[in-house]
Order: structure tokens, then C-alpha cells, then sequence
């Protein structure tokens, strides 16, 4: 993509967002407090996380990739459940694919 | 509760202390969260953006979620609209926050509310919503607001900036930063204790697999946004009484 088609998209993406976000301060609340949009707004975060999860652990372009990526993914996930902070968690899993790189490579 | 019946002093001294314990979690989340600044500054310029990109879409997109979604897509070669779709999909949430603080905030002119519309964000709705009453919760959304919008855009800028210097290992540590990085977003709504935990683990695994199965079929990017189908595979929470919000 050309610089300024990734311009386009930083700054069409940016508008859209503060839109949404204006949205909510200015539209009767009626018209957001529906089942489908609670529905949508509850559930779609998880759907579109664990999909972006999975496309930057497991694939590369339009392959699936088994690399030093899920490794690193799997430490994150023991780090989650023991409650580390968000920082000690991206250190970890960052350590585990470079460690992986180096020894593979 | 309790406050009613003590003497007029230290009622003083707990609202006092109410407004400094606000300030204070305010701040410091504010911290805690810009910290994540860095690994989406390093995810940005990994994905093809130059700094100045990443440091705009710190200041002018300013929600976190939607801002690694659109780098996700274009780092895995997503187009324009797969990128901007998915950034929209998980920036409608803050529609939502803004229904709720509208109340709240209750921002007084068009220069009040579209300026309050720039910090309606998971963080500040949370913490908004926590205090203990309203001059604390707009006290608390505007402090929790600047704190991150500094933090945010300082380390997304020292994040864009260090990516670039990065040796090959360096940048195999990023590769499994990034992924690491949406599992964190995407843990607190998978835990016993969040709303409809195991609707929402379904819908989860769900967006996983559908992401997998159409990565060699479909366009890059275009599986990200495809799995919100999973939504409706993984049917209808149960009515129960007193569910909580997220």
C-alpha cells in the first residue's frame, strides 16, 4: 500500500472512530439501547480479538505458519492466567520468540 | 452508606480523601495503560506505517483496540476497507460508553461534547462509572482522559521510533509481541467473573477457527472481519437477572 493509501486508511479510520465515539454523547439512548446493538457491542470485540490473535500467531499472508510466534503466544497465556501485568505479559512472549529465533535460526 | 451518620469533620475529610483515592487510580491507570503505547507504536511501524502515521492514529483514532485491529489487518496484508471495517466493528463500543456517561457528563455546548467524545474509551467509562458519585466520575473521566492521552501518545511515538532501529531478533520479538498483545485485550472478557464468560469463550473460539479456516481463501484481513459470524454461531446468552456490565 502507497503512504498515502495508508494515510487514507489512518485517517479514514480515525474519523469513523470519533464519529462512533460522538455518536453515543449526541443520539437519543434509545436509539443505542437495542437488543442487536447490545448484542453486537457485548460479543463482536471477542470474535474480531480472538480472530486477530490467531491471523498474527499462526499465519503468514495466506498460509498458516506454526513458528516461534505461538510459543511466545502460549507463554502470554500462562502469564494471563497468573495474573501478570500487561507489560511483564508482551516481555515474556517478546523473550519467547526471540529465543526461539535464535535457537531455530 | 455510612458516611451519613458521622460528624460533619470527617465527612469533609472522606470526601476529601474520595477525591484524592479517584485522582490517584486515575493517574495511575492512566500509566499503566499508556505504557501499552510502546508495543502498538512498534506494531505500527511493523506493519507498514511510518511513525508520523502511528503517532496520528494515537491522537486522532485514540482507542486502543480499534488502533491494533487496523495495524493487525495491514501487517497481515489486509486492504483499506478490511483494515477501517475492523477498526469501526471494535470502535462501536465507545457508541455505547457515550450513552452511558452522556447522563453523566452531561457536557454542556458542541465544544464540551466533541471534546469529550475524544476520551470516551474503555478506561475512562470504567472509571467514570466507579466513582462513588457524579463530580467524582467527571473529575475521574477527565483525569483518567489526559493521563492516558499523554501516556498513549508519548509511547506510541518512542514505540514507532525504537521499532525502526530493530535487529532481526528484536523484530522476531515483536512478531510474538503483537498476538500476545490482542490475547491481553481479549483475556478480561473471557474470565468467570466478566459478563456472559461463556458465550462470550464461544464466540472467541468461534472468531479463531473462522479466522483460520478462510485465511487461505479469502483476502488478507477479510477473515478478521469475518469472524464476527461467530457471534451468531455461538447463539444467545441465557437471560439471567442481574447480569453485569462489561
Amino acid at each position: 500500500m502507497s503512504n498515502s493509501a495508508l494515510w487514507a486508511v489512518v485517517l479514514a479510520g480515525s474519523l469513523g472512530c470519533y464519529l462512533l465515539k460522538l455518536a453515543g454523547l449526541s443520539v437519543p439512548a434509545a436509539w443505542v439501547e437495542r437488543p442487536w446493538v447490545t448484542r453486537v457491542v457485548e460479543f463482536v470485540p471477542a470474535a474480531l480479538l480472538a480472530a486477530l490473535v490467531a491471523v498474527q500467531a499462526a499465519t503468514s499472508g495466506s498460509r498458516l505458519v506454526v513458528d516461534g510466534r505461538l510459543v511466545g503466544l502460549a507463554v502470554a497465556a500462562v502469564a494471563l492466567a497468573l495474573r501478570a501485568p500487561f507489560i511483564v505479559v508482551l516481555v515474556l512472549a517478546g523473550a519467547a520468540g526471540a529465543l526461539v529465533h535464535l535457537l531455530a535460526g | 452508606m455510612r458516611v451519613r451518620a458521622l460528624p460533619r469533620v470527617v465527612r469533609v475529610s472522606t470526601a476529601a480523601a474520595a477525591r484524592s483515592a479517584t485522582l490517584r487510580d486515575a493517574v495511575g491507570l492512566g500509566m499503566a495503560v499508556g505504557m501499552y503505547g510502546v508495543a502498538f507504536g512498534a506494531a505500527a511501524v511493523g506493519a507498514g506505517l511510518d511513525p508520523w502515521q502511528a503517532l496520528a492514529m494515537s491522537a486522532l483514532m485514540f482507542t486502543g483496540a480499534s488502533q491494533f485491529a487496523l495495524v493487525g489487518v495491514l501487517g497481515a496484508g489486509g486492504g483499506a476497507l478490511a483494515a477501517v471495517g475492523s477498526a469501526l466493528l471494535l470502535g462501536s463500543r465507545n457508541t455505547v460508553y457515550g450513552v452511558r456517561l452522556a447522563p453523566l457528563l452531561a457536557p454542556r455546548g458542541w465544544l464540551r461534547r466533541t471534546a469529550a467524545a475524544h476520551w470516551v474509551i474503555d478506561e475512562t467509562t470504567a472509571m467514570a462509572v466507579a466513582a462513588p458519585d457524579r463530580e467524582l466520575g467527571r473529575l475521574a473521566f477527565w483525569v483518567t482522559g489526559a493521563t492516558i492521552y499523554l501516556g498513549w501518545n508519548a509511547t506510541t511515538l518512542v514505540g514507532a521510533l525504537g521499532a525502526g532501529a530493530l535487529g532481526e531478533t528484536a523484530q522476531a520479538a515483536l512478531d510474538s509481541i503483537v498476538p500476545a498483545a490482542f490475547l491481553a485485550l481479549l483475556w478480561p472478557r473471557l474470565r468467570r467473573t466478566a459478563a456472559h464468560p461463556r458465550v462470550q469463550r464461544r464466540v472467541a473460539l468461534g472468531g479463531a477457527v473462522v479466522a483460520l479456516a478462510m485465511t487461505p481463501v479469502v483476502p488478507a484481513g477479510v477473515q478478521v472481519v469475518l469472524a464476527v459470524v461467530a457471534v451468531v454461531l455461538a447463539g444467545r446468552p441465557r437471560r439471567t437477572g442481574g447480569e453485569g456490565a462489561a
